[in-house]
């Protein structure tokens, strides 16, 4: 018998399928690295230029047309007036033109060194035009008789306008003073702190909160799943939704919470739980683990319900008190789905931007590191400095992933 | 922990906790609903939770009914486990003193079920504690998932020299009849929230639609074709499911300003979509995984091509996961606020969270607001109640993005 070995390489099956692979993932691929690859490159780039929000639009050359004097008979004299200005203050446009065209019946007798006529068509060149700068160009005609007849004015025709101008975004200028802003100042600390108490705490809370939860469902009785079904209501309802509600409800002036804790005789006056250090940052996590709790609950009632009974009946036999049977027996069981849990919640828990920026909008000490994005660009319409903030961000979640993907991986066969 | 182990020890301690959390909890849900004075009283519950917890023994069922009889007279001559202030209505202060004492009375009687006077053994003692913790953790959970929601609805019916007057006070005067829902009227004859909600409906649709176009041949790839770089691309997946919203949003949002596409809903049918994608790839190549490849291959065999295998054989068998990835998808489209919040200015474009959002200042009553929150909650919640099991389904199947 010759030799038997198997094929080496990839064959022209295993290619055609592996063509047809990349040819069904093609779509997502282009999108995903459209709108996720694309902006997080653009993150790194913008965060090294000094960009404001303002620089946002190009300069441009803002042009008003109109006619002046008398056009109505044969014979007026009038003229064309060109209002023009450069739309930024302090942003030079290069090599600004114009192109229009003069209506019907309306002869041009004296034309501007700048500009040429050719036919009806008026071409104008206005060179270089710093920052601020305004311009106002008269044109005088003779109004004739088709220009009567055909009512057409000069501002129906729009002008064409050119001219360079260079965006802060394309240039070449290059700073590391977004990063120094972030960095200085004992602020930046300030805001890691409340980042890593809002994301362990609430993390933890919720984990917690969802195991108790899961415990209270993992038996078979009636009304159970009207239960489970209210249990994940602060999960799926719109975030705004709550969010308003629970500033409602701990309102200092009208608040329901504060009006019961004055009738219980807990407090003498009201609280502004949203108001003050650190009572802000505590209740911010506490609406995180209350939002959050059904899907760490979620988890581990699924997990819990896929344990065989026949341990806890064995382990009964054997004299195990219900305490004794929860460390010994559904603690380990859970420890996997707890862990995965943990690294999951954590990572988006750091990310959260939506909760802290309705509830609080990051003042009185609630400010984390995603809200500071926002802040610093458009709070302070620094966007460099926010995007600065936005690379923070992205290297704390290298970090995450590092670990993610070494725990995960087993815990999912990933 | 030995010491606790008597009967005349575990009863009276778990009395007290449990008389103590049912008159807190009767306190509360009396001040909510008719918005007068109850507050739990510590020594009350203290002395009374003591002796209910000793009544409630196993022994003769008079014993706890008379307990729970003694209790109630003495709540309402003012020094029960719940105070209750001047001024309340008989009604209302007999509902509040029965309801103490006799769910007090209830709870202990189950809890101490198998208690007995002299030592008991560890089984029985910690059947006790889990039974305590177990009404306790229901009534808890119910409670702070219940409240919010309560006053968002109630406030919505309410007018605002009303809510500064009594906060506490959520009764609802009936006879308004349609009156009482004069903040929804005004939204939708206002604000404009009519065309919110159909721009939501749109919006979310149209990315349930594109999400899936683009995940289910994408999830097949990952799910059952070999190819190099797959076990990359899964992890890959899960990558980009971890950046954070706000990142992508601050460059989408300069983007969208060069290219004039803020205050369009194109620009946000643009986006949405991939934002989901990533979750619905991978959850449905999770189900694809799990479907048997031997009926793809037999189509195989048969004739069908790759892309005609998807279509007859592994769309049909997969449509409860279709449904759960959909119902996922349209809830987080139809939530988002941030994108719809940077990216829309102009009101006659927002989507419903957007809109809540423009009512959120103080020349707008408070009702409006909570009336939009209702509005936004509601079909979701419709939605997801009618079709839990799916999303139930869903949501642990895909590890699920928050």
């Amino acid at each position: 018998m010759s030799d038997v070995s198997p094929p080496k390489g990839s064959g022209p099956l295993a290619r055609l399928e592996a063509r047809l692979a990349w040819g069904l993932l093609a779509p997502t691929i282009a999108a995903v690295a459209l709108v996720v690859i694309l902006p997080l490159l653009a993150i790194f780039w913008i965060s090294i230029k000094p960009v404001s929000l303002s620089d946002l639009r190009a300069p441009e050359v803002v042009i008003r047309e109109d006619i002046r004097g008398d056009y109505e008979s044969v014979g007026d004299e009038a003229s064309i007036r060109y209002r023009l200005r450069n739309s930024s203050q302090d942003q030079p446009i290069r090599g600004v033109t114009i192109t229009d065209t003069i209506p019907q019946g309306l002869a041009v007798f004296d034309l501007d060194p700048r500009c040429a006529l050719d036919g009806r068509a008026l071409f104008c060149d206005f060179g270089d035009w710093e920052g601020g700068f305004r311009e106002t160009l008269m044109i005088p005609v003779m109004v004739e008789q088709s220009y009567l007849d055909t009512n057409l004015r000069p501002q129906d025709t729009d002008a064409t306008v050119t001219g360079r101008a260079s965006s802060v975004l394309s240039n070449a200028t290059f700073t590391f003073d977004n990063f120094k802003r972030v960095f200085d100042g004992d602020e930046f600390w300030s805001v890691l702190w409340v980042t890593l108490f809002y994301t362990v705490f609430g993390t933890i809370g919720a984990l917690l909160f969802g195991l108790f939860a899961a415990m209270l469902l993992n038996k078979s009785f009636k009304g159970q799943g009207i239960l489970r079904g209210l249990y994940l209501f602060p999960y799926v309802s719109p975030v705004i939704a709550v969010a308003f509600a629970w500033i409602l409800l701990f309102d200092p002036f009208s608040g329901s919470a504060n009006a019961l804790l004055i009738q219980m005789g807990v407090t003498q006056e009201a609280i502004n739980f949203f108001g003050q250090r650190p009572l802000a940052l505590i209740m911010v996590t506490l609406f995180e683990i209350w939002r959050y709790f059904p899907l760490s609950f979620l988890f581990i009632l699924a997990r819990m319900q896929s344990i065989e009974s026949d341990m806890y009946e064995a382990a009964d036999m054997d004299g195990a008190s219900p305490f004794q049977q929860f460390w010994y027996l559904s603690v380990p069981q859970l420890l996997g789905i707890l862990s995965v849990l943990f690294l999951l919640r954590f990572i988006w828990t750091f990310n959260k931007f939506d909760d802290i920026f309705l509830l609080t909008g990051g003042n009185a000490g609630t400010r984390t590191l995603t809200v500071n994005v926002y802040e610093q660009a458009f709070a302070v319409s620094n966007i460099g400095a926010g995007a600065a903030v936005a690379v923070v961000i992205f290297g704390c979640l290298l970090l995450f992933s590092f670990f993610f993907f070494r725990f995960i991986s087993q815990e999912e066969g990933l | 922990m030995k010491h606790l182990r008597f009967g005349y020890v575990t009863a009276p301690v778990l009395g007290v906790m449990w008389t103590f959390v049912i008159a807190l909890t009767v306190a509360i849900a009396m001040s909510f609903a008719t918005g007068s004075a109850f507050r739990p009283s510590g020594l009350g519950a203290l002395i009374w939770g003591a002796g209910l917890g000793l009544a409630c023994l196993p022994g003769p069922v008079w014993k706890p009914v008379a307990a729970g009889i003694i209790v109630t007279i003495a709540a309402l001559f003012g020094f029960g486990p719940i105070a209750i202030g001047d001024g309340v209505s008989g009604f209302s202060s007999l509902l509040g003193a029965a309801g103490t004492a006799g769910f007090a009375v209830l709870g202990l009687w189950i809890m101490l079920d198998e208690v007995a006077f002299g030592p008991i053994n560890r089984h029985v003692f910690e059947a006790a504690i889990i039974k305590f913790l177990t009404g306790f953790g229901y009534i808890f959970f119910t409670a702070i998932v219940l409240i919010p929601f309560y006053v968002m609805v109630l406030t919505s019916l309410k007018n605002q020299a009303e809510l500064i007057q009594n906060p506490l006070d959520f009764s609802v005067d009936l006879s308004k009849g349609w009156d009482l829902f004069r903040s929804y009227d005004e939204l939708f004859t206002q604000f404009n929230f009519g065309t919110y909600l159909l721009n939501s409906f749109i919006i979310s649709v149209l990315t349930v639609f594109i999400t899936l176009l683009f995940a289910v041949p994408g999830a097949y790839a990952v799910a059952r074709l070999r190819f190099r770089g797959r076990a990359a691309f899964s992890r890959s997946i899960l990558l980009i499911y971890m950046v954070p919203m706000i990142v992508l949003a601050l460059p989408i949002y300069i983007a969208f300003s060069m290219l004039g596409l803020r205050n369009s809903l194109g620009g946000i049918i643009m986006i949405y979509p991939v934002t989901t994608i990533p979750v619905a790839l991978y959850m449905l190549q999770g189900y694809f995984r799990g479907l048997p490849a031997e009926i793809e291959e037999a189509g195989l065999m048969d004739g069908l091509s790759r892309l005609k295998v998807i279509w007859k054989i592994t769309l049909p068998l997969s449509l409860p996961a279709m449904a759960s990835v959909s119902l996922y998808v349209f809830m987080i489209a139809w939530n988002e606020f941030l994108l719809a919040f940077m990216l829309l200015d102009d009101p006659s474009k927002f989507t419903l969270t957007r809109g809540i959002a423009s009512l959120n200042s103080s020349e707008i009553p408070r009702q409006h607001l909570m009336a939009g929150s209702v509005i936004a909650t509601v079909p979701i919640m419709v939605l997801f109640l009618g079709l839990e099991r799916f999303m139930t389904k869903g949501l642990t199947a895909g590890s699920v993005k928050g």
